[in-house]
């Protein structure tokens, strides 16, 4: 694996995941003899042009065919290890019943990574957007989706995704120059969400780039006594069921944060099971909304939609707020 | 020398044992008209180069069978069941709850069933990962992929058409099961696909037009030599009858699905019956 000093930590933040992914499919490049790295005509933007030139035979360019190069990946996981790479939107959405059919019904050993995935293509536009895509790979029967806070965890999930017989769907989210949120070594482990700050009135359960944004929303609460726990929810299936658990036997609050369709994705995965529950917990749902908006810079639609570490912060006052009032005016106090 | 008798008779067998499950079926019903016109190249193929004689086969390294239009699973089932792959029990459980053996053939490696199918359009996709993976690992060994001609509908047989021409796959051969046609009538009227062999040919394929694929002794010649042309992969189109070999069946399309009758059963038996 990657060496994990501070050094490489500030390289991966400076490269984004994309660069990162690229670090790590060309580390495992080295050692593995039966790794395959796959992409639709996006192989440089993945950052893989490092693997394609130390490794050209361990690179297979479907070209733009996104459904044939996921049926191929399966045929070639018979004798490899699989990883196939594009726009999150177009691996999650173009190739869905090839994903349901060869990794979900036949359980064949790729790894996707949807990179670009939330709102980080920016200028692009609606079609390039990843807003879809945990809603979509989660309902998969036996799928594992992974979603990554940083530099570190994702190089982490690189190597147990290919240690692991499992198929995966892997998003990567935010862009060049994406936020430490683990500075020194931590263990990571499917399935296993990550407590980055204990909290006694709400917690908030992150994913992806909007972990890092709900550790500075964390920060703006405690200005307000508020004190919120962080929790980094970096696989979304199988999900954590424990941490939720924990949380609605003593917390009044859950806050989900996702750069996803506030359908389907987090949000919905923590409600479904949290509703089994007896519990008194409110859950606040933050991510995207159910329509689509015209384009702009990522910096410029994650202020639209209120997806910064402070809107978070104020979304979560303003509802604790609202209620405590409620209970005045019903009560007295 | 071509092994035509033996085949015959394998194809007669296979024909014999879709009308016997299908009957057996019941309500549930068979795909019969599918299953029917891709026999003789089934029989070809499992009574010869995927036969398992001996109990030879070696999972990793020998030959392999995609059926792609899976809705002709009693075409794969008989086949397995003549090669000496799947014991009769297996056949027998075809369409039973929670069986191995459904509608549409289930992945399933020690049964030689390499792919579930079902949903048109995914085995040529999957047929070229699997003939990739055998190039990369320098095996001899060849895969072979059923397509329906109604299923070339599908835009993803031609993504994978353009890739196995681009990686050079000669260890790819494809047969076309072209019965002419498909759910809901013929291919012309439905969509009509032009000059398949031509279409076949610019994708960069080697191609065998107009092969009767109910004569052995063509099938024989064109799917046992295939491969031959160094760098291209193969496409065989065979022309067929859909429901071959049950008068009542061929070229009606009612008989795409359908359940059998007591009354149906006995015509189609004698029929058979009567070649032997």
């Amino acid at each position: 694996m990657l060496s994990i000093n501070p050094t490489n930590i500030k390289i991966w933040s400076k490269l984004g995941q994309r660069g990162t992914l690229g670090l790590s499919l060309t580390d495992l490049g080295k050692t593995k003899e039966d790794l395959i790295v796959m992409s639709a005509d996006l192989a440089i933007t993945s950052g893989l042009d490092r693997f394609i030139k130390n490794y050209p035979d361990k690179f297979i360019n479907a070209g733009i065919a996104e459904q044939n190069m996921i049926n191929m990946a399966a045929g070639l996981s018979r004798d490899y290890t699989v990883f196939a790479t594009t726009f999150a939107t177009f691996a999650s959405m173009r190739s869905y019943e090839q994903i349901r059919l060869n990794l979900g019904y036949m359980k064949h050993n790729v790894k996707i990574v949807g990179i670009g995935s939330g709102l980080s293509m920016g200028m692009f536009g609606n079609t390039h957007y990843g807003i879809e895509d945990l809603s979509l790979m989660r309902s998969v029967p036996g799928l594992t989706v992974l979603s990554p806070a940083d530099g570190l965890s994702l190089v982490k999930f690189i190597d147990m995704a290919y240690e692991s017989k499992d198929p995966m769907y892997i998003r990567l989210t935010g862009t060049i120059n994406n936020p430490i949120v683990y500075d020194k070594n931590t263990e990571f482990r499917i399935g296993k969400a990550n407590i980055l700050k204990q909290g006694n009135d709400v917690a908030i359960i992150a994913t992806g780039s909007m972990v890092y944004e709900s550790i500075k929303a964390a920060s703006y609460l405690e200005k307000k006594n508020i004190s919120a726990a962080i929790i980094d929810m970096s696989t979304i299936k199988p999900l954590d069921y424990n941490i939720i658990k924990m949380i609605c036997n003593e917390l009044r609050y859950v806050v989900t944060v996702e750069e996803h369709s506030i359908i389907g994705g987090l949000g919905s995965a923590v409600a479904e099971f949290k509703s089994t529950l007896r519990n008194h917990t409110k859950q606040i749902f933050i991510g995207i909304p159910d329509r689509f908006e015209k384009a702009g810079s990522y910096k410029h639609l994650l202020l639209k939609y209120e997806l910064t570490g402070e809107q978070i912060a104020e979304k979560i006052f303003e509802e604790i707020d609202k209620e405590k009032n409620r209970w005045r005016f019903t009560y007295g106090e | 020398m071509i092994p035509s008798d033996l085949i015959k008779e394998i194809a007669l067998n296979m024909r014999k044992n879709i009308i016997e499950l299908g009957y057996l079926a019941e309500n549930n019903g068979a795909h019969f008209g599918s299953a029917l016109s891709i026999v003789d190249i089934m029989a070809t193929l499992y009574s010869t180069i995927l036969n398992n004689e001996n109990n030879k086969r070696d999972f990793s390294d020998q030959h392999k069978l995609i059926l792609s239009k899976g809705h002709g699973s009693l075409g794969l089932y008989t086949a397995l069941y003549e090669g000496k792959i799947i014991s009769l029990k297996d056949l027998n459980s075809f369409e039973s709850e929670d069986g191995d053996f459904p509608g549409q053939p289930v992945m399933n490696i020690l049964k030689g069933i390499e792919y579930s199918s079902g949903s048109l359009g995914h085995g040529l996709s999957y047929g070229v990962g699997l003939s990739l993976a055998n190039k990369k690992k320098k095996r001899d060994s060849k895969i072979f992929v059923i397509l329906g001609d109604g299923e070339c509908n599908e835009g993803t047989i031609w993504e994978a058409a353009m890739s196995a021409a681009h990686f050079k796959l000669d260890n790819l051969i494809v047969i076309i099961d072209c019965n002419k046609l498909q759910s809901d009538g013929p291919n012309e009227k439905i969509l009509h696909m032009g000059n398949m062999a031509s279409k076949w040919e610019s994708f960069g394929w080697f191609v065998f037009d107009n092969i009767d694929g109910h004569d052995i002794d063509q099938l024989y010649i064109t799917t046992i030599n295939s491969g031959v042309k160094e760098g291209f992969p193969t496409v065989i189109l065979a022309n067929t009858i859909k429901g071959k070999g049950i008068s009542f069946m061929e070229n009606n399309n009612e008989w795409h699905h359908n359940v059998l009758t007591e009354e149906k059963y006995k015509i189609a038996m004698g029929e058979l019956n009567a070649i032997h």
